[in-house]
């Protein structure tokens, strides 16, 4: 599949972004209003910057972006649909809690139930995101029973290294913020490694034959292209330019990954190092969800000789 | 509305013949010509006469080769392959817009040129590479089994089909009503073994495929052996003139014509 760098770079923003927006809606649930507004507001802004990127980003691979709101109508069926609506109506208590964990409105009895809301709304999106590409039966590497699990452990594991990195620009890195990155990203490392061999483990269990029908003759191959120029299926689902460095691919995700790891526990000795684990852990999930892409085969390249999808 | 209606009795659809099929392109260039005038027109082709053209078709003609078993020479088998108007078609269940949807009263899935977002991911859900993007409209283009010419009651009644039967020049193409098993193509589909292309995707396609007919005699596929002589006297005088004729070693004809491309030299 064509890796289309808006998609990449909305799936990763806005992971990083609700996975910040979920775990501060925990934090205001279970230790009640933020330490310092100042505190409050960059990170709510930093993780609601994210998200509204990655949103925005979203709408500039589209044909007609000015027609964007017709996707909140399809809900029923299309988990495009639901995945816009849950991004907007996420908002909603995610700027209600803002205001009231921060202080600006005061209101503590509302930060616990707001936090737990937005922490689920925020899960919910990124539900939606991974159910747009797990539930796709055409592309076998996508249609994986690990595939949502990966979503929510990249926007978890990102978005607790941002909250790291946050924590440690006012002073304010604890020990619980550390751990937690340490496990998230540990587990999406686990979650990817084990995702990577279900895809390679699973066959391929569609072929040209049975595609064309004429595997009740013998055996098929391509004899003549319908079209004098490539065309729009093969430069969409035809892309293969990253399938012969996956190995390569996979290994770097996983190393910046493991480096992740190593900053931000040694964050706790060096606070500032947390920085740099939050943009490793950024760059581990661009470069995986580049690869979630350009590794993903279509079975529709049946029709344009290959022989197995 | 991108849930889908309830099943159609009416199942407009196309029946292709790979048996009759030539490899022509005459059903490719008339789709082309008919929709680039008709509903959703038109069907942009970008630096058509340049070095590196590309277009949107609704209908391409995939040329396979078939190895049968035992058999020395293979079987070129010519595809036409256009939207299936699938019975539950992916395409249109993941449109985010509700511009992608199946007609409730013959089953037609259209896209709506005016509402579609062009988002791509209904060409992501669809198997058969049935749908392809138009970038200088910004939306995506499919096969409308020329809903703008069988409902046309300006056409004299049997130019009431889709442009790529009417081209047919081996009559390849069927168009009927495949959800009525009194149908001529629905007849045709049950008499020839018609079949469904990739069934274990789900998408139940109305468009039905007739496989290629087995070869006529298992040895037509071999060099024809040259007859063998009766020793009958025209027999023997052939073979006289055979002999004379050949003469010794026949110097070989030597092509004087030099096709080096170069002009001088």
């Amino acid at each position: 599949m064509h890796p289309a760098y808006s998609v990449i770079l909305f799936t990763t923003a806005s992971g990083a972004g609700y996975g910040l927006l979920a775990l501060l809606g925990l934090v205001g649930f279970n230790h009640g209003p933020a330490s310092t507004m100042a505190f409050a507001l960059t990170a709510i802004a930093v993780a609601l910057a994210l998200a509204t990127m990655g949103l925005l980003s979203s709408t500039f691979h589209l044909g007609h972006p000015e027609r964007a709101w017709r996707a909140f109508s399809q809900w029923r069926s299309s988990w495009l649909s639901r995945e816009g609506v849950a991004a907007v109506a996420t908002y909603v208590p995610a700027l209600a809690f803002a205001a009231v964990w921060s202080g600006l409105a005061d209101a503590p009895g509302l930060i616990g139930p707001l936090g737990l809301l937005t922490f689920a709304m925020c899960a919910v999106t990124v539900f939606c995101t991974a159910k747009i590409y797990s539930t796709l039966t055409t592309i076998r590497a996508w249609n994986q029973p690990l595939t949502v699990p990966v979503y929510l452990g990249f926007a978890l594991a990102t978005g607790s290294a941002l909250l790291a990195a946050i924590a440690s620009l006012f002073g304010r890195l604890q020990y619980f913020q550390v751990v937690v990155t340490v496990v998230a990203l540990a587990l999406v490392a686990l979650l990817k490694f084990f995702y990577w061999q279900a895809i390679d483990a699973a066959g391929k269990a569609h072929t040209i034959e049975a595609a064309t029908g004429l595997g009740r003759i013998g055996k098929v191959s391509q004899w003549e292209v319908p079209h004098t120029a490539t065309n729009y299926i093969q430069t969409e689902m035809g892309y293969a330019m990253a399938r012969k460095h996956a190995a390569k691919l996979r290994r770097l995700v996983l190393i910046l990954l493991a480096l992740a790891v190593l900053a931000a526990w040694l964050a706790l000795p060096v606070p500032l190092l947390s920085i740099v684990a939050a943009l490793l852990a950024l760059a581990a999930a661009a470069v995986e969800r580049w690869l979630f892409f350009a590794e993903a085969q279509h079975v529709v390249t049946l029709f344009y000789g290959a022989a197995k999808a | 509305m991108t849930s889908l209606p309830p099943p159609s009795a009416k199942k407009l659809g196309l029946v292709i013949d790979l048996d009759t099929c030539v490899g022509c392109q005459a059903c490719a260039t008339s789709c082309k010509e008919w929709n680039t005038q008709g509903y959703s027109a038109p069907l942009t082709d970008k630096n058509p006469y340049g070095a590196d053209p590309s277009g949107v078709w609704l209908n391409r003609v995939h040329g396979y080769e078939v190895t049968e078993e035992g058999q020395a020479q293979s079987r070129i088998v010519h595809f036409p392959r256009s939207c299936l108007h699938c019975e539950e078609p992916a395409c249109v269940t993941v449109c985010p817009t509700g511009a992608s949807y199946k007609r409730a009263e013959d089953g037609i899935v259209l896209v709506n040129p005016d509402t579609c977002i062009g988002c791509k991911l209904c060409s992501w859900a669809c198997p058969y590479g049935a749908r392809e993007y138009d970038t200088s409209h910004g939306v995506m283009k499919k096969c409308t089994l020329c809903v703008d010419r069988i409902y046309n009651e300006n056409f004299a009644e049997d130019d009431r089909v889709p442009a790529c039967v009417k081209a047919c020049p081996t009559g390849a193409r069927h168009f009927g009503d495949l959800g009525d098993s009194s149908s001529a193509v629905s007849k045709l589909v049950a008499e020839r073994g018609g079949y469904d292309l990739l069934p274990e995707m789900g998408m139940r396609p109305v468009n039905k495929y007739l496989p290629p007919r087995a070869r006529r005699d298992g040895r037509s596929a071999q060099v024809a052996a040259l007859p063998e002589g009766d020793g009958s006297a025209f027999d023997r005088l052939f073979a006289w003139a055979d002999k004379m004729l050949s003469g010794k070693a026949a110097a070989p004809r030597v092509d004087t014509t030099d096709h080096s491309g170069k002009l001088e030299g």
